[in-house]
């Protein structure tokens, strides 16, 4: 067992560090254009959504759609942070800064989701998604009204922090601690909430804390995956994070399959980079999108990946070195 | 005081409209339990369609509405049976995330047929103002009121009334027992649907014309709002809609007038988060307890 673990350890530090290479690579030679870049940039900080959307949605089995507005707290509160830290004088290196405003949005927003979360989650299933709603649009339009962050015309000034080498590692850090959570005593005590609320709290689990725990945690992630989107974009404008963008990002997390991490990432891939190579047929791509949800719906209503994981030693296992012995749970051809 | 009454008429006005998309979600929602994103799209397409019947047909009024609706009741029943209809035992998660699809797919349907800029929609009634007791009521929001009513009332006779009307509380109480009863559970369902989005219609052929523009995504706000209106009224009561319904519209036009009109939308949504968190069944709603 500790000898798979080593061995699942290397392998997958040794894909990272390569997919690092690789694009490093790429954009030294400028194979990588900005426009690639950017969507590199931009795929990342969807993954860091669609994973931290996947803890309510997948592991506590809620449907939440409001995750724009704990990203836009997130966003909002870290590039405050950021501008007033600069406007103060006191020079520190970026990424400190980022990192710094990034803890800031990520905890204002989990003391949110906390806030949010602690009444709402009395509610269970279309009720608690459409009081999501409610809440994120309340958020936004909090937003546009609040003048000190510009209101409706926009938060400008917002320095440029992030490029793709600190993403990309940023990227790694978060999906390791989301992963590492999800397996570790409190992130199994979640699953078993929804495998059965009621037979869980039987078994001795506290529901209402780890509900609570799970929403504001995915409130912080999405608030560190906002602070990230206000330092790339160096813009903030309320009416970016609206319904539909919290619908978007539902959208990768269904798709990749509710419980998923892997399939959250695979899909945030796809569904970010997908619609920017279809530019040319941009009149079509979100009809073809919207096709695309409706029919995997109906013919694979569990996702890409249901909820088992993709796991790179069992999907290396079974294409290269043909090792049956063990039998591999989450497979890797599906 | 004048003013108060003026902004209750406007509220009755905006609330007619609302209380008729509502009566949409919380029929399809009392019979297969799924909150139909795509009703606001129907109200959209709707409002499209008898923009093209009046502006390049010339039809009269009573043939827009008549027609439209029966379009939109076909389109519909269509949804139904493509998208919604595959997923009846499914997780309520899947149909749900698949009427999100059916609302995006619509939405940019319209985006591609009829562009995003808005269309102008030409006064379909008679323009006329009354002055009672200092009141100023111009004609349209009559009609929009009188017609809003004649359809809610109709609607109600027809559920308690007929006798497919009392298949579709069957089927909305217990699906099981209304199969053994020899109710017909798909052709109820179409009906429902049917019915819903012919009053989806005519709310957006009424909301265009109160509010004169069309554009693809003019049915998102109005369809979220309605479905709030039905979850305060109670969700899959039908009653309660129209109740829920004429209350959102006159909140937000008395929110409107007195307080702000950029924080309208808030306290809609906040009256909706007040609603769920202390009377989840809404006004008219029974509790019912969860049992193990």
């Amino acid at each position: 067992m500790d000898k798979n673990k080593r061995r699942a350890y290397i392998i997958n530090t040794i894909a990272i560090v390569t997919l690092y290479l690789a694009f490093f690579i790429l954009i030294q030679t400028k194979t990588m254009n900005k426009y690639f870049i950017g969507i590199a940039i931009l795929t990342c900080i969807m993954i860091i959504m669609a994973m931290s959307l996947n803890i309510v949605a997948g592991f506590l089995g809620e449907m939440a759609l409001g995750h724009a507005g704990f990203m836009a707290i997130g966003a909002y509160s870290s590039a405050s942070f950021s501008i007033a830290l600069f406007n103060s004088g006191i020079i520190l290196p970026d990424l400190v800064v980022l990192i710094l405003a990034m803890i800031v949005g990520g905890m204002v927003a989990g003391i949110f989701g906390i806030l949010i979360g602690t009444p709402t989650l009395r509610l269970r299933g279309d009720y608690l998604g459409i009081v999501t709603i409610g809440f994120s649009e309340i958020i936004r339009i909090f937003f546009i009204n609040f003048q000190p962050t510009g209101g409706a015309a926009g938060l400008k000034g917002i320095t440029k922090l992030v490029n793709f080498n600190n993403v990309y590692w940023i990227t790694i850090v978060i999906a390791i601690l989301i992963f590492t959570f999800g397996r570790s005593k409190h992130g199994r005590a979640i699953i078993s909430i929804r495998e059965d609320e009621i037979a869980s709290e039987s078994a001795g689990v506290p529901t209402t804390r780890y509900k609570v725990l799970a929403f504001s945690l995915a409130a912080f992630f999405a608030g560190l995956g906002g602070a990230l989107y206000a330092h790339y974009i160096a813009f903030l404008e309320p009416s970016k994070f609206n319904f539909m963008f919290s619908i978007e990002m539902f959208v990768i997390v269904v798709l990749g399959g509710l419980g998923s991490l892997t399939g959250s990432i695979i899909s945030a891939i796809v569904l970010t980079t997908l619609p920017e190579m279809l530019r040319g047929f941009a009149q079509y791509r979100l009809l073809v999108y919207s096709l695309v949800l409706i029919i995997m719906m109906i013919f694979r209503p569990q996702g890409i990946f249901g909820r088992t994981e993709f796991s790179l030693t069992g999907a290396i296992d079974l294409l290269i070195l043909r090792k049956n012995t063990k039998k591999s749970v989450d497979g890797g051809k599906s | 005081m004048n003013l108060f009454l003026q902004q209750v008429i406007n509220g009755l006005n905006v609330g007619s409209i609302y209380a008729l998309i509502a009566i949409g979600y919380t029929m399809v929602y009392g019979i297969i339990k799924l909150i139909n994103f795509a009703h606001g799209e129907i109200m959209m397409f709707g409002a499209y369609f008898a923009f093209i019947a009046a502006t390049s047909f010339q039809m009269p009024v009573w043939a827009i509405l008549l027609l439209v609706m029966t379009i939109m009741a076909i389109i519909g029943v269509a949804i139904e049976f493509v998208a919604y209809r595959p997923l009846r035992n499914a997780p309520r998660l899947s149909a749900l995330i698949t009427a999100i699809g059916v609302s995006l797919f619509l939405q940019n349907l319209a985006l591609l047929i009829f562009k995003p800029e808005p269309k102008i929609m030409p006064k379909l009634f008679p323009e006329m103002t009354f002055s009672v007791g200092g009141i100023d009521i111009s004609s349209t929001t009559l009609i929009i009121i009188g017609l809003s009513l004649v359809f809610m009332v109709l609607l109600d006779l027809y559920i308690r009334k007929t006798k497919q009307g009392r298949a579709m509380r069957a089927v909305s109480e217990d699906k099981d027992a209304a199969i053994l009863m020899g109710v017909n559970v798909n052709r109820t369902i179409s009906l429902t649907f049917a019915l819903g989005s012919a009053l989806g219609a005519l709310g957006g052929i009424l909301y265009s014309v109160a509010y004169i523009q069309i554009y693809p995504t003019m049915g998102v706000m109005p369809g979220l709002k309605a479905f709030i209106a039905a979850v305060l009224g109670g969700i899959g009561i039908v009653p309660g809609a129209m109740l829920g319904g004429f209350i959102i519209g006159m909140v937000e036009t008395l929110t409107k007038a007195y307080l702000s009109t950029t924080w309208a939308d808030a306290i809609v949504f906040g009256i909706l988060i007040i609603v769920l968190l202390f009377k989840p069944t809404g006004i008219l709603g029974k509790n019912t307890r969860e049992k193990v």
